[in-house]
């Protein structure tokens, strides 16, 4: 799994590129990868506000809906229009022509809240271990 | 043992599967391969070359003796009497309401001996119902769904593979057509029908030689493109196609005519069970009809969604949907007041908070 040093990321697996007072939104190789083929994205409009931790879109793949969740609070000044055409896009390249908003940050002390790659990639880790666990109590080796 | 705990089955191809890295899912009761390479990828694949299925986990029943016949002709809408020995058919087990308890393939392997295809969650009350159904009829019931593993090898170029690890025979029977002969000298049943709306060949043998067997057919599509594909591509594939789905498009509250389906019911034929319903029906009209829809706002329709009228009213519901990798547009398979079926007839699908436009049209969505 790809995790880029220079991005902060939440436990939503959403990444955040942040230069500035400004902040480029996507969500990482490893939800990518647990989404399968993205189908459909729907994103906010610019000058929408944005809140973190909430919810500003959702993202389809063939079989599941999901919520996205900011991880910064602010206001959308641009939106990845790429997407509507070729959400695929989020599966090839989530973290460059995939990205999907970009915020103007309202309360830079958020960043602080945000976790490192380092931090990521062990939450990353815990995820899988914890995820092993519950498919070897779910698939029991046959009893009869 | 724990009794809330699943104990979810698996085909003999599990270990092949995990190790191909494909991720795997529930499904009927069965832990079963969702997407190898992506659900799109395998999709278009079948479409344009080939692909193989793992579809072992549905269950297979065998109807034999001197009232074979007479006994399927008493528990099913079509015409049993019709299938030439060696040939297939599309049909479906009724109730008294004449509500679908399985849509089912028959397979009449000899004059007097049925091969049932029955669906993987259905199984089960499949095998209850036709041993209810079978006082005094001499018949011998046989559940082979246990030892039998079945492969789908579709797409245009799935007789090459055949023709490879069969022989010219076998790849050259007809459409609906079924054939007993050998893979890689393994004895199978060979029928080349399919749920994908491809070209098609569908492989019943031991299931103790499903890793031979599955080895044997990738390796020889090597040259051909062949992909392994999941239950996703499955799906995506007879959606597009507007192949009903038990559980999600038909079910045992809904007759064929009401189902899009009813083309299955021969209604000159003899007697059997719900006839009487149908035979209404098909003088009255029914209420509902089951229908396609493509999306022409974006958004994905899915089973459950709430299908309205340009004036804003509930007219119906979306039994199974999603975005077709084909045509790039959202399509469903959609239940609706009659007076609503139609082709390009306006109708609106709650996705989510949004109402989205979509458009009726009668499937397959793609032209075969």
């Amino acid at each position: 799994m790809k995790v880029p040093e220079n991005l902060k990321y939440t436990r939503e697996h959403e990444w955040a590129r942040i230069r500035g007072k400004v902040a480029t939104i996507g969500i990482t190789d490893y939800a990518q990868d647990q989404l399968g083929d993205v189908v459909y994205v729907e994103l906010p409009d610019v000058a929408d506000e944005v809140a973190k931790d909430e919810q500003f879109g959702t993202i389809e793949s063939v079989k599941t809906v999901s919520d996205l969740f900011s991880p910064l609070s602010g206001e959308v000044i641009k939106v990845n229009e790429q997407l509507e055409d070729r959400p695929e896009l989020v599966n090839e390249d989530p973290y460059g022509d995939g990205w999907m908003i970009q915020i103007q940050i309202s309360d830079p002390d958020e960043i602080d809240e945000l976790m490192s790659a380092e931090e990521y990639e062990a939450y990353l880790e815990e995820e899988a271990g914890s995820m092993e666990d519950e498919e070897d109590d779910d698939i029991d080796e046959d009893d009869e | 043992m724990d009794s809330n705990e699943k104990i979810l089955k698996k085909t003999p191809l599990f270990g092949i599967h995990v190790k191909s890295g494909a991720r795997m899912v529930e499904f009927g009761g069965w832990l079963m391969p969702v997407q190898y390479s992506g659900i799109k990828e395998e999709h278009l694949a079948v479409r344009s070359s080939v692909g193989i299925f793992d579809v072992s986990h549905m269950g297979e029943i065998e109807v034999s003796g001197l009232d074979a016949l007479a006994f399927l002709q008493h528990l099913t809408p079509n015409d049993v009497s019709r299938i030439p020995t060696g040939f297939a058919q599309y049909n479906a087990l009724l109730n008294e309401k004449a509500g679908i308890i399985d849509d089912i393939f028959i397979y009449r392997l000899e004059d007097n001996r049925y091969l049932l295809c029955v669906n993987a969650s259905n199984t089960g009350k499949d095998w209850l119902w036709l041993n209810e159904k079978a006082t005094g009829f001499r018949v011998e019931l046989n559940d082979k769904s246990a030892q039998t593993a079945l492969l789908a090898v579709q797409g245009p170029k799935s007789s090459l593979i055949m023709e490879k690890t069969a022989g010219m025979k076998i790849a050259g029977i007809k459409r609906l057509q079924v054939a007993e002969g050998e893979i890689g000298g393994i004895r199978a049943v060979f029928a080349r029908t399919g749920y994908t709306g491809e070209d098609g060949f569908e492989i019943f043998f031991d299931a103790a030689q499903a890793e031979k067997v599955w080895e044997l057919l990738i390796e020889a599509g090597k040259e051909h493109g062949l992909v392994p594909a999941g239950l996703g591509a499955r799906d995506t594939l007879r959606l597009e196609m507007g192949y009903p789905l038990h559980g999600n498009d038909i079910d045992e509250e809904h007759t064929p005519f009401e189902s899009n389906i009813g083309w299955i019911c021969k209604l000159e034929k003899g007697d059997f069970i719900g006839k009487d319903v149908l035979v209404r029906q098909k003088s009255e009209g029914v209420k509902e009809k089951l229908t396609g829809a493509v999306l022409t706002d974006k958004g994905v329709p899915r089973h459950g969604y709430e299908v309205l009228s340009p004036d804003g009213e509930k007219i119906g519901v979306v039994t199974s949907g999603t975005m077709s990798p084909s045509l790039g547009e959202g399509i469903a398979l959609v239940r609706i007041r009659s007076e609503y079926v139609g082709e390009g007839r306006e109708i609106y699908i709650q996705v989510r908070d949004k109402r989205r436009k979509a458009l009726t049209k009668t499937p397959p969505f793609c032209k075969k």
